[in-house]
């Protein structure tokens, strides 16, 4: 899993039947200082996020189909959960 | 999933016999800004996209799940096709073309 920042949200018409009614955000994955981690990526919503929350991201196959109820779906993304908090042990950046 | 856009096709006539019928797309990865990022990939592909379309593509075993039951030995597979991308920067005004 990774922490990342919802950054917007993606309208498609045409895709795979079982991607219908689900909503897919556009998400940039973080560091733990809260710089960009590589590109962002596209996710399916599992938790109704919305653009500038910070959120889990799952970034395997059967997590995020499992998280979105949709097995043996092409799926390899899904936000998973809002972050409230991120604590760390003194000194670690 | 990850944002790309289609930019060509690579044709394949002898392969594993489960790739056979399938489409061969050359996509290169972009930001959420549409810039190009990293480097091109080739893509099988499930929603009949075509050259300069905007997609989103998914990968792993995952990538093979839209031919089911057929289980063809692909890894990167286009499962659907943007329409349009919002994010939270302000939108720019579409430039007005003069002369129509």
């Amino acid at each position: 899993m990774l922490i990342a920042r919802v950054v917007g949200e993606l309208v498609a018409t045409q895709k795979h039947p079982s991607h219908e009614g689900c909503k897919i955000l556009l998400v940039q994955p973080l560091n733990l200082d809260g710089t960009d981690r590589g590109d962002a990526v596209v996710a399916f919503d599992a938790v109704d996020a919305g653009i500038g929350d910070r959120v889990l991201l799952a970034t395997e196959g059967f997590s995020a189909m499992t998280a979105v109820g949709r097995p043996q779906s092409p799926i390899d993304m899904a936000v998973i959960g809002f972050i409230d908090e991120i604590e760390l042990l003194p000194g670690v950046v | 999933m990850y944002l790309g856009r289609v930019i060509g096709r690579v044709w394949s006539t002898v392969k594993n016999r489960a790739l056979e019928g399938q489409r061969f797309l050359i996509v290169q990865p972009v930001t959420v800004d549409l810039a190009p990022t990293g480097k091109r990939i080739i893509c099988t592909d499930s929603t009949g996209a075509g050259a300069g379309e905007l997609i989103y593509w998914v990968r792993g075993k995952e990538a093979s799940f839209p031919f089911l039951p057929d289980e063809p030995p692909t890894d990167t597979t286009i499962v659907g096709i943007v329409d349009s991308v919002h994010t939270a920067k302000p939108a720019q005004a579409p430039k007005m073309r003069k002369g129509r």
